[in-house]
C-alpha cells in the first residue's frame, strides 16, 4: 500500500516534470504582443520621461530582473528576444509598460506588476534609451 | 533510540545532498533577484519566473503552554515551469526541545494563474498534496480546529500518525501602486475519512520606497518590503465558523538582495487562548536563474 502511494506520487512529479520541460520548448516572438495593447495604454505617457535618473536606475532593475531571460543590455538570449528590435523601437511607451504588467503568460514573459509601478516605468525608460543609442547608432553607419 | 538517532542522520543526510546539489547547480546558473512579498503563510498571485528555481529554508520557533517549545522547519524548492504554473516541493522536520528531532514529511504544491493577463483581482488556484505526520510543526497552514493542545502531543507517539491530505486554495490577490493585497480561501481534505476542514489568509505588503535606486546597494529602501498577514482555521464542514479555532497576526519584514538571495523575518501573535502566543518565523531563499535550461542542457550534453 505504501509502496503503492510512493510509486503514485513519483508517477505524478516524473509526468510534471516532463510537462514542464515540455511547457518550456515552446518557443513564438512577444513582439505581435505590443500591438495588443489596450488604446489607453497605447497613449500613456512615461511619467519619468524627463527624469534623467530613470534610464540609469531601469537599466540596474533590468540587471537584476529581466538580463537573466533578454540577454547583457536587452541584446536577446536563449529565452527571450532582443528588446533591440524595431518593433521595440517603434512602440509607444505604454505598450512596454503594459506588456511589463501583464506579461505573456502563455509566452513565457512573466507578470511584472510585483515591481511598484515606478520601477516599471523606470525600466520602459531604460528599454527606450537603449533604444535611442540603437537608433543614433543605426543612423551613424548610414 | 537507535531508530530514532538512524531517522535524523538519514533526515540530515538526504538534506546535504540536497543542499550540496543546489549549490553545485548554483555554479552553473546565475542568480536572479527576487522580489518576494514578507508573507509566510499567505500566497499572492505573483509566481516563480518560467525556469527559475528557488530554493528555501525556513525556520518556526514556537512557544508552547503544557508542553515543551519547539522549533519546525522545512526546506521548499520552487520552480517556474511556466508563467502560469509553479510547482514546489517541501520537506518538513522539527525539534521539540527536551524530546528528539524527527522528519516529519513532504509537501507537493502547484499554483495555476488562469487568467492571462492582471485584473482588479487575479486568481491563482492552488492544489497541494502532504504526506506529513501528526508531529509536524511548521504550521505553514492553520485549518479546522488546530489548536495549540494540538502540538503538545509528544514526538514518539505523535509521528505514528500520518496524515494524508489534498489541501485546495483559492488566491485572491492585487497588486496597486505598489501596495499588494491578498486573500486565500484554504480547504483541506484529510484522505482517510476525515471532514473537510477550512481556513484562511489575509496578507497586505509594500516596499519601503517604490522608485528603483540609480546605483547599486544591498541596503536600498526598495530592497526592503514590509508587511503584515492574519491567518486561522474556520471549522470543519460539520461545525464551521471561529469555535475552537486558532488565529495570528504577523507583521513581517522581506530584505530582497540584488544577489538573489531573501531574507524573512515574522514575529507572530496568537489572537486568542486556542492559539500558540507568540511564533518566530524567520527564512532565507535563493533563486536560480535558468536553473530549468541548465538541467535540459546537462541531460543533452551541451555546456551550460
Amino acid at each position: 500500500m505504501r509502496l503503492r502511494s510512493y510509486s503514485f506520487v513519483c508517477g505524478l512529479l516524473c509526468a510534471s516534470l516532463a510537462l514542464a520541460l515540455r511547457a518550456q520548448n515552446q518557443h513564438e516572438s512577444v513582439y505581435a504582443e505590443l500591438g495588443k495593447a489596450p488604446a489607453k495604454y497605447q497613449q500613456m505617457q512615461n511619467p519619468l520621461a524627463s527624469d534623467p535618473d530613470a534610464p540609469v536606475a531601469g537599466g540596474i532593475l533590468f540587471e537584476e530582473h529581466c538580463e537573466g531571460c533578454h540577454g547583457k543590455e536587452a541584446a536577446g538570449g536563449k529565452k527571450a528576444p532582443t528588446l533591440r528590435a524595431l518593433e521595440v523601437r517603434s512602440a509607444p511607451p505604454g505598450a512596454i509598460f503594459w506588456i511589463l504588467s501583464n506579461g505573456v503568460v502563455r509566452k513565457k514573459m512573466p507578470v511584472w506588476s510585483k515591481l511598484p509601478e515606478p520601477e516599471r516605468w523606470q525600466l520602459v525608460s531604460y528599454i527606450q534609451a537603449l533604444n535611442g543609442e540603437t537608433k543614433a547608432s543605426d543612423s551613424g553607419k548610414k | 533510540m537507535f531508530s530514532q538517532k538512524f531517522g535524523v542522520l538519514r533526515f540530515l543526510s538526504r538534506l546535504f545532498f540536497v543542499l550540496v546539489f543546489g549549490l553545485l547547480a548554483g555554479c552553473f546558473v546565475p542568480a536572479l533577484e527576487a522580489q518576494e512579498n514578507p508573507y509566510i503563510v499567505a500566497y499572492d498571485h505573483n509566481l516563480e519566473e518560467p525556469g527559475s528555481l528557488e530554493v528555501e529554508y525556513f525556520s518556526t520557533f514556537g512557544t508552547q503552554r503544557g508542553g515543551p517549545d519547539f522549533h519546525g522547519f522545512w526546506s521548499e524548492f520552487e520552480y517556474g515551469a511556466t508563467a502560469w504554473w509553479t510547482t514546489e516541493f517541501y520537506l518538513d522536520a522539527q525539534s521539540t526541545f527536551g524530546e528528539s528531532t524527527i522528519f516529519t514529511g513532504f509537501r507537493w504544491e502547484n499554483r495555476f494563474r488562469p487568467l492571462k493577463t492582471e485584473h482588479f483581482v487575479n486568481p491563482v488556484l492552488y492544489v497541494e498534496f502532504e504526506n506529513v505526520n501528526e508531529a509536524d510543526k511548521i504550521l505553514k497552514e492553520v485549518e479546522g480546529h488546530d489548536v495549540e493542545s494540538d502540538y503538545v502531543v509528544p514526538n514518539s507517539i505523535a509521528r505514528k500518525e500520518k496524515d494524508r491530505e489534498m489541501e485546495f486554495k483559492l488566491i485572491l490577490s492585487r497588486n496597486y501602486k505598489g501596495w499588494n493585497f491578498t486573500e486565500n480561501t484554504l480547504a483541506v481534505k484529510n484522505l482517510s475519512n476525515k471532514p473537510w476542514e477550512f481556513g484562511y489568509a489575509l496578507g497586505a505588503s509594500r516596499p519601503l520606497t517604490l522608485k528603483g535606486a540609480a546605483h547599486r546597494c544591498n541596503f536600498c529602501l526598495q530592497h526592503f518590503i514590509a508587511g503584515v498577514e492574519m491567518y486561522g482555521g474556520l471549522g470543519d464542514r460539520y461545525s464551521f465558523g471561529l469555535h475552537n479555532t486558532s488565529h495570528y497576526v504577523a507583521p513581517g519584514l522581506a530584505w530582497n538582495l540584488p544577489s538573489g538571495w531573501t531574507f524573512r523575518i515574522e514575529p507572530t501573535f496568537g489572537l486568542n487562548d486556542q492559539s500558540h502566543q507568540f511564533l518566530l518565523r524567520w527564512g532565507a531563499s535563493y533563486e536560480f536563474s535558468g536553473f530549468g535550461e541548465t538541467v535540459q542542457n546537462l541531460f543533452k550534453g551541451h555546456r551550460p
